[in-house]
């Protein structure tokens, strides 16, 4: 029965969750700490919690209820975007479990599915249920099985929804992709399952679809006929950190490339979805990265490179082979560039180049779209020298906003024309309002909203262009070192040189 | 930067306001509405703090206009800040003398171009805010009956000269219940026989919750009254017993439904800064508060409100 008391058109009334029960896996993790449980406080303190939303936690610490609560208050205190009300904790603490135990005790999860129904009927959750399995993936398949096991992940029968939220890596390369699909559909139905790739949640990069497709501005130079080339690039200025374990032998393009690079190229080459519904934005993507060229040769194509020592902003740090627990010999790379096609009436002929690294310059994540120089100048030659390609850049972090670079006559008694840019920047004009990625996330999978997530084909898409020119890489030999702190190896210049092109300056 | 100009016009006022903008920076690009804040000197301080707030949030040029009373000459004093504590700009006006009936010919010029327009009185409001020379500058229109020596009637009277464009922060103080009361109808309930609001006396926000509960559905909402403070509770009497969200303290609610243990909820009385921060974010006529007006004059809730003077037995 549909609510009286909701209509479209009341846009102050907010979508708020329905009541459920959060299950979480990994608690004690970092992305928890800093997060995910300041989310959900953050998400009480805008009313976007039901009252009876309730948080079990699930780890191998053998705590009680009350520790598990002050791990979230102080999480909470430290890390919550809003400020803190005592009568919001209080309406979170209230649903707060902790069940201790290991993934490989039956009797753990028996009491896990205890502590879930007891909420049902304690605080009304009717059966709804995510599952957040915030732990390595070689764990996954246990915690996966336990939750068929012992009945938590539902029948076709039980009362509610059961929803399943994951984080990146979805495998890497394309058979393990399919196997933790395989695994996850044998208990889950597709639908249930939610892959989180925070960089959808950034309110820049949905910005991008209201850029591209509120406007009459931007779509009509949207394609081959004014742009020249577009570059997508994600550059970190920190090292692997403590994750050396799951970096090494996983590399730069399956980290970040796969998912973050792959799915800002799908939302900048797609075509207009018929509406922003889960299916239809999915079909687009689909369709744009299906379309994607890999370089006929990736030796020209592609270029890869590994830190060395170096400074960085002023810092000493070591390379990425003395790093603590990588192989003195490894070959992973932590910088990675390639040059794709869309091939697509609108596309045809226009490089995407991505590129991403570790211990660059700065940390910056940005999609330039590039246009083509005007076919003629009424200027002479020596007046428009400084006259550059125009380029509407989208800044995805820091610093979000976005910037259309063109040409300006510089103020004087010349005809003297000079790039200038206009800028737009969100952090300007929202950013307080402007909820955290995994807020709006959260939120979406409690209120059963996919269209943020990538779907499985997605995935495995993207895994088809990513899998050959891994190949190609593990059969050629290392890759190039480069200074930390610096811009990236001298291969991916070349590379960007062979095409008479440069990478924009990080 | 801050720079007050006495005895000046409105021009030499937009002339440097421009200046310390170059100066700083260019600042102009980022600010998303004009927020013109009609207001005296009693209440200028809250109303400007407010702003400033919500001005995070929004960043926006404040123009606060401030009526001086009395009778005195004609005169305009300004006082322009850029770049302190908000993103933005402020521009106060001090206008005395009979300057106050043509408010609107300082307004215009220093209203920023292509951007929206916002006003708001804190405190006293025409009768019929879109009909004002000022208010005519907006396209949304921001008044606050609970301000008002006599709420209640001050909000019928908003009622009978509303135009799509107006707000009254007495509707925005209701979202938070709203919220609250579709978020239990989400869930399953037996058939609604009528529904109450409970609230301290001349409560201009329990009227419109009572308005907008009775139109969404159909019911009788009677109306009740307690010590406060603000709107206590809210219920819907079912075929299966009460479903009820009381607040006692203005701060901590409980949710009460037939056959489970009551919950605790948080929800608390937003500050004027929430408020208007509520209200910049949209600035699109609300309709759903057109309609909730329009029942609100009804036969029916006039009635409902007149029972509603009289204590609970």
């Amino acid at each position: 029965m549909a609510n009286p008391l909701r209509d479209p058109r009341d846009r102050r009334i907010p979508r708020v969750a329905e009541p459920s029960v959060l299950v979480m896996f990994g608690v004690t993790g970092d992305l928890a700490q800093k997060k995910l449980l300041p989310a959900i406080y953050d998400l009480a303190n805008r009313g976007l919690l039901p009252p009876g939303f309730s948080l079990v936690g699930f780890a191998r610490r053998q705590w009680a209820d009350e520790d598990f609560a002050q791990l979230t208050y102080d999480a909470v205190r430290e890390h919550s975007r809003t400020t803190f009300r005592d009568e919001v904790w209080r309406q979170v603490r209230d649903g707060i479990r902790f069940v201790s135990g290991d993934f490989s005790q039956d009797a753990a999860f028996d009491r896990l599915a205890e502590v879930v129904a007891g909420l049902d009927v304690e605080r009304g959750t009717g059966g709804n249920r995510v599952f957040y399995l915030s732990i390595p993936p070689s764990q996954f398949p246990a915690v996966v099985r336990q939750l068929d096991r012992s009945g938590m992940s539902g029948g076709n029968d039980a009362p509610g929804w059961r929803r399943v939220v994951i984080e990146k890596p979805f495998g890497h390369d394309l058979s393990s992709a399919r196997d933790l699909n395989d695994l996850l559909a044998s208990v889950f139905p597709p639908r249930s399952v939610f892959r989180i790739d925070h960089y959808l949640g950034k309110e820049t990069v949905q910005n991008l679809l209201a850029l591209r497709f509120a406007n009459t501005l931007f779509e009509p130079i949207w394609n081959r006929r004014y742009v020249d080339h577009v570059q997508i690039t994600m550059a970190e200025d920190i090292g692997i950190g403590g994750r050396a374990g799951y970096y090494d032998g996983i590399g730069a393009a399956r980290d970040v490339i796969q998912n973050h690079l792959l799915q800002l190229l799908a939302l900048t080459a797609m075509e207009e979805p018929v509406s922003f519904a889960f299916d239809a934005l999915r079909a687009e993507k689909q369709k744009a990265l299906s379309a994607v060229q890999i370089p006929d040769d990736p030796a020209t194509g592609t270029a890869r490179g590994q830190y060395a020592a170096g400074w960085q902003g002023g810092m000493p740090v070591p390379g990425f082979l003395a790093e603590e627990g990588i192989a003195a010999d490894s070959n992973t790379e932590t910088f990675a560039a390639i040059r794709l096609g869309v091939d697509t009436r609108r596309w045809a002929g226009v490089p995407f180049y991505l590129r991403t690294g570790k211990r660059l310059a700065i940390r910056m994540t940005e999609i330039a779209v590039i246009f083509q120089r005007a076919p003629h100048l009424p200027f002479d030659a020596t007046d428009a020298k400084e006259l550059g390609q125009n380029a509407l850049v989208i800044r995805v972090q820091p610093d979000e906003g976005i910037t259309l670079r063109f040409g300006s006559k510089v103020p004087g008694s010349a005809m003297e024309v000079r790039d200038v840019n206009m800028d737009f920047a969100y952090g300007e004009s929202f950013t307080e309002s402007s909820p955290e990625a995994y807020e709006r996330l959260l939120l979406d999978v409690l209120v059963g909203d996919p269209p943020l997530f990538p779907g499985h084909d997605e995935v495995e898409l993207s895994w088809k262009i990513l899998d050959p020119i891994e190949e190609f890489w593990a059969a050629d030999g290392r890759p190039e070192p480069y200074p930390a702190g610096s811009a990236g190896p001298a291969c991916a210049d070349e590379m960007m040189a062979r095409d008479g092109r440069a990478w924009r300056r990080l | 930067m801050k720079v007050e100009l006495i005895d000046t016009t409105a021009s030499t006022v937009r002339n440097e306001l421009t200046r310390m903008c170059q100066q700083m920076g260019g600042l102009t690009t980022g600010v998303v509405l004009n927020l013109v804040i009609m207001t005296d000197e009693a209440d200028q301080y809250d109303a400007l703090r407010a702003a400033t707030q919500a001005g995070r949030e929004h960043p926006c040029q404040v123009l606060g206009v401030i009526a001086r009373s009395g009778r005195r000459p004609r005169r305009l004093d300004g006082e322009v800040t850029v770049g302190e504590n908000m993103p933005g700009q402020m521009v106060l006006l001090r206008i005395q003398g009979e300057l106050n009936e043509h408010v609107e010919s300082v307004v215009t010029p220093l209203l920023v171009p292509d951007t929206p327009v916002v006003i708001w009185w804190p405190g006293k409001a025409p009768r019929a805010p879109a009909t004002d020379p000022v208010g005519a500058l907006g396209q949304r229109r921001i008044t606050d009956a609970a301000a008002d020596e006599q709420p209640r009637s001050r909000l019928l009277e908003l009622a009978a000269g509303y135009r799509p464009g107006d707000t009254d922060l007495s509707w925005t103080r209701t979202t938070t219940w709203r919220s609250l009361l579709a978020a239990t109808l989400d869930r399953p309930y037996a058939e609604i026989l009528e529904a109450a609001v409970v609230a301290e006396a001349e409560n201009p926000s329990a009227d419109l919750m009572a308005a907008w509960l009775a139109r969404r559905l159909g019911v009788p909402v009677h109306q009740e009254l307690s010590a406060g403070p603000g709107v206590t509770e809210a219920r819907f009497v079912t075929g299966d017993g009460k479903i009820v969200i009381s607040r006692a303290d203005g701060r901590n609610a409980t949710l009460s439904r037939p056959g489970e243990p009551d919950r605790f909820v948080a929800l608390h009385r937003r500050e004027t800064a929430e408020l208007l921060s509520e209200e910049l974010r949209r600035l699109d006529p609300d309709e759903v508060y057109g309609e909730t007006l329009a029942e609100l004059t009804s036969e029916d809730r006039a009635a409902a409100r007149a029972t509603g003077g009289q204590p609970e037995e």
